[in-house]
C-alpha cells in the first residue's frame, strides 16, 4: 500500500535556510508526522521537529502544512492528492530555531502576565460545591492543549512583531475567559484587564483562531466576543458604570 | 571546556515536569527552598497529559461506602499483593486530600448532582472512585500544576522582585548524569536540546520524576519521552531498581491503522459500559475470570448488565477486571484465531450508550477514532489490542520520604519509582500516585537539604560528564541510532513482551548486550543544535539499561503474576510473592538479586478476609498474621 510522497521541508536556522525537496514512502493510514519520522530515521538524521504524544493531546508538533497551521500528528497523508507535494514549514509567527522548530517562549512570557486563579480565602479542601452546568463554560477553555496554532495564525501578531508586546493572543484570551467564568475565582476586573493590559481590543474577530483550533474550542464566539461585549457594556452604559462603582461588583458582571 | 559551561546552584533539582515533578517542586518551594525544574520537552507537554480516565481517590462522593481501606484493598489485590504495603497505605490515605487540593488551585472536575467532584467506575476499583474531566483528566492535572507553578512564580515576582528567584523551569534540557561527591548527590549534568550547550546544576538533592520506559517497546502508548531516563540515571548513580520484570500492557490500544498502533483507548470506555467481543460475536471475558476474583465478578451477561444500574446487588462485569487479566484474555483470543484481521478484538460502546452521551463522556476517544482511524465510535465498534503502557518496576525508595535506597540526596516519585503498584497497577492509581508521592518527595528532599546542607561538585566529576556528551561526535563506527532503537524495540516486543519463556528471555539478554556493544559506535550527523539523532543516543543508552534490567529480572521470576507472564510457569506461586528483584549496575552490566518483600503490618493484614489472603500467601505467612 506504500506510496511515494513528495515533501518540501524547510531546513535552516535563524540565520539562513530554504526549502528542500525529498521523496519518502508513505503507508496507508499514516499522518504527516509519521513520514517526517521516516525522513528523520532514513535520510535526515538531524532534522529538527518537536513532537510528544502523537495523539493530538499535547500540542507539540505544531507547524505549517501547505501554509496552514496544523498539528502534524493529526494531519492524514490521505487528505492530500496523490501527486500533491506537501510543504512543511515552521510556525511563521515565532522565530525559527532550527528546521521545523520555533522559539515559542513568547507564549510562556504571556502566561506569566495573566494573573493566576484566586480561590476564596476561606475555601477548605473538599468543601467546594459547583454545578456541572457552571463548570462547563470554563471546561471548554481548559481543553486547550497549548499548541499555539491560534497564536500563530492570528494576524495581529503573525506579521506584526511590534504588536507582540501589547497583545496576549487568543490562547490567553481563553485563559482569561476561563478564569473569569470560573465559579470560584475571586479576582475582579479580569475582562477590563484583558482590554486594558492584554490587547483584547486589538482583536477584530476574524475567527482565524477558532478555525485552526485542533480542540475545536470556540475561541471567538465563546470567549472573545462575550468578553468584548461586557467590557463595552461597562464602558459605555453610564448606569452600569455607576452601579459597578457603587456596588463593587465589577468582577462578576 | 569546563570553563565555558553554564552553572547553576539550587537547593533541589527536579528532573521531570510531569505531575510528580511539578508536585514535588511546589512542595519544595513552599518549604522555602530554591528549585530547578528540568523538562526534556516544553513545559506542560509531559506524558501526564495523556492520562485519560481519572485520578483514584476514595472521597466517597458517589458511593459513601468508599474509604481508604477499601482503596488499599483494591490496590493490593490489583498488584497481586506484591506492592510495598506502606506505599499502598499512604497512597490510599492521602489521595483524597491531594485531589481536593487541586480544586483549591483551580482545577475543574466534572460534578455530581450535589455539586461535588464526580467519580467514575474503573477496573479493579470496588466503588466509583475516579475523579475526572471527561476523558482528559491528565491534561487538567498537568495544567493545574503548571498554573500553580506560575502562580508561585508570580508571587515570588511580587515578594522578591524576580519570578524565577525560587523556581525556574529549564525546558528542553536533557540530564545525562547525576553527580556525586563524598558519596552523596552533588548535582546533575546535561545539555540544552536547542543548542547542545552543556549545563551544570549544583544541588545537594535531586528528585527523579522522569516517568516510564514505554519507548523500549515497539507497541506502546507512551510518547517519545518515555525512555527510562530516571531509571538509568538512578542505576548509574548507584541506586537500585525493584521488580523491573513488571510492565503493564494496557488491554486496549488502537490496532489500526498501523500509524496509531498502540495509542491508548481509555479504560473509561469499559467503565462506562463498553463490552469486548471476539469475531464470533462472543463476549469472551466471562471465560477469563481467575479463581481469586470469582466472588466479585459476574459470570453471566444478565448480571453484568444489571450492575451498571444496581451495584449493590450484582457482581461487576468481567470487562472491568484488572488490566493484566484483560490484556492476557485479548492476547489469548487473538492467538486462538478469534481476533480481527488486524490482530485485535472489538470494543463496542455504540450499542450501550446513546451517541450524545458517548460524545459527552468520551470526547477525545470519539475525536481520536474519527480523525485517525475513520471510525465513528457512536455507530461502530473499535478494534483494540494490548499496548505497553506503564512500568510497575522502578527506583527502590523509602515509602515515607521517597528517598532512593543507597544514594543519599536522591529521591524518586511517580512512574519512575517502584513498589507502589506491585505486579500490576490499577487504572486511576497513577495520577493519585504522582500527587501523593510527588508531594512526599518534595518534603523528603527539603528535609534532607535542610539537615545536610550543600555538597559542592568536584571539577573532576564535571570533566567525565562533559566527555560523555562530546563522545558521539568523535566516534566513527557508522551505527545509526534510529536503526538500533528499532532493533531494541523488536527484541523487547518479541522476546520480553506480554508472554515470555526462558529461551526467549535468554535470547533477549544476548541481543540487548549486542546492541549495547554496537551503540558505542553510533555516529551523529550534523552539529549540536537541536539534533534529534544526537538526542536519541542518550535515550538509547537509558533504554538499553532498562531493557537489560527487565529481561534479567524476568528470567529469574519463575511464575506468572500481574505484568509478568511466563508461558513456562503459568501459575501464581505464593513463595514468589515474598520476593522482590533488585537490579543494580556495576558499570558494565546490570545484576539482579532477590530480596525479601517487607511483611505487611498486622493492622493492614487484618483488613482482609483471611480466605482471600490464603489465595496469595503461604500457610506460614497466614499463621504469622502480619508484622507488628
Amino acid at each position: 500500500m506504500a506510496r511515494k510522497l513528495n515533501l518540501r521541508i524547510w531546513r535552516g536556522n535563524s540565520v539562513d535556510g530554504g526549502l528542500q525537496n525529498i521523496t519518502v514512502d508513505a503507508n496507508e493510514g499514516e499522518v504527516v508526522l509519521d513520514v517526517i519520522h521516516r525522513v528523520q530515521a532514513e535520510q535526515m538524521n538531524d532534522l529538527a521537529v518537536r513532537w510528544n504524544c502523537k495523539a493530538g493531546k499535547c500540542g507539540s508538533c505544531s507547524m505549517e502544512i501547505n501554509g496552514k497551521p496544523r498539528l502534524a500528528c493529526m494531519t492524514q497523508v490521505a487528505s492530500f492528492e496523490e501527486d500533491e507535494t506537501i510543504t512543511l514549514t515552521p510556525l511563521r509567527a515565532f522565530p525559527v530555531i532550527k528546521d521545523l522548530v520555533t522559539d515559542v517562549s513568547f507564549n510562556y512570557k504571556k502566561a506569566m502576565e495573566i494573573p493566576a486563579y484566586e480561590a476564596p480565602a476561606n475555601l477548605k479542601p473538599g468543601e467546594a460545591r459547583m454545578q456541572q452546568v457552571d463548570v462547563e463554560r470554563s471546561q471548554e477553555f481548559r481543553k486547550c492543549i497549548e499548541c499555539f496554532l491560534c497564536q500563530d495564525t492570528c494576524h495581529v501578531i503573525r506579521d506584526h512583531e511590534e504588536n507582540k508586546k501589547s497583545f496576549a493572543g487568543p490562547r490567553f484570551f481563553i485563559r482569561i475567559a476561563e478564569l473569569d467564568m470560573h465559579p470560584l475565582d475571586t479576582l475582579r476586573n479580569r475582562k477590563q484587564k484583558a482590554q486594558e493590559e492584554h490587547g483584547l481590543g486589538m482583536c477584530n474577530i476574524t475567527k482565524c483562531c477558532t478555525e485552526v483550533c485542533p480542540e475545536h474550542i470556540r475561541i471567538t464566539d465563546n470567549a472573545i466576543i462575550p468578553m468584548k461585549e461586557r467590557v463595552v457594556d461597562v464602558k459605555y452604559d453610564p448606569a452600569r458604570w455607576l452601579g459597578s462603582k457603587i456596588r463593587k461588583r465589577d468582577g462578576i458582571l | 571546556m569546563t570553563n565555558s559551561i553554564e552553572r547553576y546552584k539550587y537547593d533541589i533539582l527536579v528532573i521531570g515536569a510531569g505531575g510528580a515533578g511539578l508536585r514535588a517542586a511546589v512542595e519544595a518551594r513552599e518549604a522555602g527552598l530554591k528549585v530547578a525544574i528540568i523538562c526534556k520537552s516544553l513545559f506542560g507537554k509531559a506524558h501526564t497529559v495523556m492520562a485519560e480516565g481519572g485520578v483514584a481517590a476514595s472521597m466517597g462522593n458517589v458511593n459513601d461506602s468508599d474509604n481508604w481501606m477499601v482503596h488499599f484493598r483494591d490496590t493490593m489485590r490489583g498488584g497481586k499483593f506484591l506492592n510495598h504495603y506502606r506505599m499502598a497505605e499512604l497512597h490510599a490515605k492521602e489521595a483524597p486530600e491531594r485531589v481536593w487540593e487541586l480544586e483549591v488551585w483551580g482545577a475543574l472536575f466534572d460534578r455530581t448532582e450535589e455539586g461535588k467532584i464526580s467519580q467514575r467506575n474503573f477496573g479493579g476499583h470496588e466503588y466509583p472512585r475516579l475523579a475526572h474531566v471527561g476523558d482528559r483528566t491528565g491534561l487538567e492535572l498537568i495544567r493545574t500544576m503548571q498554573q500553580r507553578i506560575v502562580a508561585l512564580q508570580q508571587k515570588d515576582a511580587r515578594d522578591h522582585g524576580d519570578a524565577e528567584s525560587f523556581i525556574k523551569v529549564f525546558a528542553e534540557l536533557t540530564i545525562t548524569d547525576i553527580l556525586k561527591d563524598n558519596g552523596k548527590v552533588s548535582g546533575a549534568y546535561g545539555y540544552w536540546r536547542e543548542s547542545g550547550a552543556e549545563v551544570l546544576f549544583e544541588a545537594p538533592a535531586v528528585v527523579l520524576a522522569t516517568g516510564g520506559v514505554g519507548k523500549t517497546f515497539k507497541i506502546t502508548s507512551n510518547s517519545w519521552e518515555g525512555t527510562g531516563d530516571g531509571h538509568a540515571l538512578a542505576l548509574k548513580a548507584g541506586g537500585n531498581l525493584v521488580d523491573m520484570e513488571f510492565l503493564q500492557f494496557h488491554p486496549t490500544g488502537m490496532v489500526w491503522p498501523p500509524s496509531v498502533r498502540g495509542l491508548l483507548v481509555t479504560e473509561s470506555v469499559r467503565g462506562d459500559g463498553g463490552v469486548l467481543t471476539n469475531t464470533d460475536g462472543i463476549r469472551f471475558m466471562f471465560n477469563y475470570i481467575p479463581e481469586v476474583f470469582k466472588a466479585i465478578y459476574a459470570d453471566n451477561e444478565a448480571e453484568a448488565d444489571r450492575w451498571y444500574n444496581d451495584q449493590a446487588n450484582n457482581r461487576r462485569p468481567p470487562e472491568l477486571l484488572p488490566r493484566d487479566e484483560v490484556a492476557r484474555a485479548i492476547n489469548s483470543e487473538v492467538k486462538a484465531g478469534r481476533g480481527t484481521e488486524h490482530g485485535g478484538v472489538y470494543l463496542d460502546v455504540s450499542k450501550r450508550l446513546p451517541a450524545d452521551v458517548i460524545k459527552k463522556k468520551l470526547p477525545s476517544m470519539w475525536h481520536q477514532f474519527y480523525e485517525l482511524a475513520g471510525v465513528d465510535i457512536t455507530k461502530e465498534a473499535m478494534e483494540v489490542g494490548p499496548t505497553c503502557h506503564y512500568v510497575m518496576g522502578g527506583v527502590e525508595v523509602d515509602p515515607d520520604s521517597a528517598a532512593a535506597v543507597n544514594v543519599p540526596g536522591l529521591f524518586a516519585a511517580g512512574e519512575v519509582a517502584g513498589g507502589m503498584h506491585g505486579s500490576n497497577r490499577l487504572g486511576g492509581n497513577s495520577l493519585s500516585d504522582l500527587l501523593v508521592f510527588g508531594r512526599r518527595a518534595g518534603i523528603g528532599a527539603a528535609e534532607y537539604v535542610k539537615s545536610n546542607g550543600a555538597n559542592p561538585v568536584n571539577e573532576a566529576t564535571i570533566k567525565s560528564a562533559a566527555e560523555k556528551i562530546e563522545k558521539p561526535f568523535t566516534q566513527t563506527g557508522g551505527e545509526n541510532p534510529y536503526a538500533l532503537h528499532q532493533e531494541l524495540q523488536e527484541v523487547t516486543h518479541n522476546l520480553v513482551g506480554i508472554i515470555r519463556t526462558r529461551a526467549e528471555i535468554e535470547s533477549a539478554i544476548v541481543k540487548i548486550a549486542d546492541i549495547r556493544k554496537r551503540s558505542a559506535n553510533v555516529t551523529v550527523s550534523g552539529d549540536r543544535q537541536f539534533n534529534p539523532g544526537f538526542h536519541l543516543i542518550f535515550d538509547l543508552d537509558n533504554m538499553l539499561l532498562v531493557a537489560e534490567s527487565t529481561a534479567k529480572s524476568a528470567l529469574l521470576r519463575e511464575e506468572s503474576r500481574g505484568g509478568h507472564t511466563r508461558d513456562d510457569f503459568p501459575g501464581m506461586n505464593a513463595q514468589w510473592r515474598q520476593v522482590n528483584h533488585i537490579s543494580s549496575f556495576d558499570g558494565s552490566q546490570v545484576n539482579v538479586k532477590s530480596q525479601k518483600l517487607p511483611m505487611i503490618r498486622k493492622d493492614l493484614f487484618d483488613l482482609f478476609d483471611i480466605h482471600e489472603l490464603e489465595k496469595y500467601m503461604t500457610p506460614e505467612e497466614i499463621s504469622k498474621g502480619g508484622s507488628n
